[in-house]
């Protein structure tokens, strides 16, 4: 019998390439906000706010195709903690707590709900992010009398040490766990769960364990982030925007690769920072919009646009690409077109 | 002795409006596999809708349901022929499509929730209509005229789906649409209108709730989505029996805790949601 052997990692020129730019670009934003002095350090923070929650996201939803809307109520309890313990435990230890708290209810709730399958599975996340905010809005009104918490603030520099040192994590995790046995499994579960348990695969136990581990990082990133606000309540901790962001993030950039959620992170924080607070009504018709959008026309995103648009090129040139965008402009517009009464050669009798 | 009349009276009013807020997503994921998150929205949608009618056009608030409803079934119709259809035939299962149109209902959420702020604002209006009550246990005349509606709405809907062609086609496709298909049923249509049937339900409990709670905002909708989630989660997801059981169940819920303790209700909505999510998924009349 064979038994199942680790993948190693091939050392050729182009590893060594892209291992040298990762280093630099983690090694340049690390010493940014030292010569450098404004507003980009509070923009890059967001924006890696984000790129850890849809890494977060997809490490467990992309795999398993289970989509997950609990992310806010992991964001919020270790945003949450950071708040209730600011003063009394040093900056470091709230975020190891956040992390441990998210991830020991992660377990709970994987154990109780993973069995739960599509739409339910979803809309059970959905609902435990409103019942934990609701729960912790209650507690705080009876037991404390308060309806939020005063927040010892660190200075931008350090939040921005602290959500990079996550995000690096996270990415680094989120590629072991691909490259892993347990990333194999997930992704098998997600092609055929029943085929996946009669092969010998822990089913339950590894939709669980990942699961919480990826709810580890959300948790500390919001540990993170909840210091930078001198006044937190159940409403900001929760808010649902935390869940529904790093998905259309992660649909946008394209989910089979870390590069799409890492680019489609990117690209909406920029945006989100542009337009949500000029526009705000205006950036969430464009947010909707651009989900939509995605859903219906890029499977994998715009890293699976470029792509393919790259295996094109290669093939036949510009040519090939220009017929392709012709084909997809009138693919995408055939619905509308036989609306409208048109009809396409071939003939389709339903229509 | 008091007390337990005024629950009574009072859960069936609520429980009425809540079955006619579900209805429409019970048919829309009972039929079309569509779970809209969006319902709540186009029930906000409902709302302004008879509200502008009623300040600017001077119509009797129970008139513009007559316009209100069609308007929305058109949409719905619209929407379900470009977008949904689109994603069923892309999608390779069942179970993918639902994810997916899961999400496109979240776009949609966000798409319909802020071009409503962009036209009507982000402050709260209202109108009064119908606000005297009646017999001895004070029942506020709109309530009552709200109910009378969900009752005779839901009759409607019912004779609707059991005695006419369209009706049983609509009950084929939601048994087994491939052999509906065969049997010369035109499914994409029969989806389409029930998506839109869904709608012009959501845009009529709109109508009513702006006439029973006076004030209206366009970020009411989503605690109407989840209201409708519970309800259907409670009556077996699709049903629509289930649908009409479950909203009266959640308003004596409702009801009954508001009476004990007002600030536990959306606790125990919430509570009720995870709980049944856990124990039993099917729904209480779930087979």
């Amino acid at each position: 019998m064979k038994t199942y052997k680790r993948t190693s990692i091939k050392f050729t020129p182009a590893t060594y390439c892209v291992s040298a730019f990762l280093l630099a670009a983690v090694v340049f934003l690390a010493v940014f906000p030292v010569w450098y002095e404004g507003y980009w350090t509070t923009k890059l923070t967001e924006i890696m706010k984000f790129v850890t929650l849809s890494v977060a996201w997809v490490v467990f939803s992309a795999p398993t195709g289970y989509m997950s809307l609990a992310t806010a109520a992991f964001f919020g309890v270790g945003f949450y903690l950071a708040s209730a313990l600011s003063g009394t435990v040093p900056f470091l230890a709230i975020i190891v707590i956040a992390g441990a708290a998210a991830f020991i209810l992660a377990l709970i709730v994987g154990a109780l709900t993973l069995r739960l399958r599509g739409v339910y599975f979803c809309i059970f996340t959905f609902g435990l992010v409103l019942l934990i905010s609701n729960v912790v809005r209650e507690l705080e009104r009876t037991l404390s009398g308060t309806r939020g918490r005063f927040v010892d603030t660190q200075p931008i520099e350090v939040v921005y040490w602290a959500v990079l040192g996550v995000c690096v994590l996270c990415i680094l995790a989120a590629w072991l766990i691909r490259r892993s046995r347990h990333g194999l499994a997930l992704t098998s579960i997600g092609q055929y769960e029943e085929a996946a348990a009669h092969s010998g695969i822990n089913v339950v136990r590894t939709k669980v364990l990942v699961f919480a581990v990826s709810a580890i990082f959300m948790g500390m990133v919001g540990a993170v982030i909840a210091t930078r606000r001198a006044y937190v309540d159940p409403t900001v901790a929760f808010h649902l925007d935390q869940s529904f962001l790093p998905v259309l993030m992660a649909l946008f950039g394209g989910m089979l690769t870390l590069v799409g959620p890492v680019i489609g992170a990117v690209v909406f924080s920029l945006i989100k920072e542009e337009l949500a607070t000029k526009w705000p009504e205006m950036f969430q018709v464009i947010f909707g919009a651009i989900l939509i959008f995605s859903i219906l026309f890029l499977q994998n995103g715009i890293v699976g646009v470029a792509q393919q648009m790259w295996r094109l090129y290669r093939r036949e040139g510009f040519t090939g690409i220009a017929r392709a965008v012709d084909r997809g402009l009138r693919r995408g517009f055939a619905p509308a077109w036989r609306m409208l009464g048109g009809r396409r050669g071939g003939g389709d009798a339903s229509a | 002795m008091v007390a337990l009349r005024d629950i009574v009276i009072a859960g069936l009013l609520l429980g009425g409006l809540y079955a006619l807020v579900s209805v429409g997503m019970a048919l829309q994921y009972g039929v079309a596999r569509v779970l809209n998150v969006a319902h709540g929205e186009f029930i906000m949608v409902g709302a302004f809708l008879t509200f502008s009618l009623h300040i600017n056009g001077h119509m009797n608030p129970l008139v513009t349901m007559a316009i209100t409803g069609p308007t929305m079934f058109v949409i719905g119709f619209v929407l379900h022929k470009t977008l949904y259809r689109r994603l069923m035939k892309t999608a390779p299962n069942l179970e993918v499509f639902e994810g997916k149109s899961l999400l496109a209902s979240f776009g949609l959420y966000y798409v319909v929730q802020n071009v409503a702020r962009m036209i009507w604002g982000a402050d709260i209006d209202g109108y009064t209509y119908l606000v005297s009550t009646v017999t001895a246990a004070r029942i506020p005349l709109n309530r009552l005229v709200a109910l009378a509606f969900v009752v005779g709405l839901s009759a409607l809907f019912y004779v609707f789906l059991y005695l006419t062609r369209l009706g049983k086609a609509i009950r084929a496709s939601a048994q087994d649409p491939t052999t509906a298909g065969m049997m010369g049923v035109n499914t994409d249509n029969v989806l389409a209108i029930c998506f839109g049937i869904g709608l012009a339900m959501a845009a009529w409990s709109g109508s009513l709730l702006s006439i029973v709670y006076q004030s209206i905002t366009t970020s009411m909708g989503l605690p109407y989505t989840v209201y409708a989630m519970i309800v259907v989660v409670l009556g077996g997801l699709g049903s629509i029996t289930g649908a009409l059981a479950g909203g009266m169940i959640l308003g004596f819920v409702a009801t009954i805790v508001q009476y004990f303790k007002p600030s536990l209700v959306m606790i125990a909505f919430y509570a009720i949601f995870v709980l049944l999510l856990i124990v039993r998924p099917k729904g209480l009349l779930g087979k």
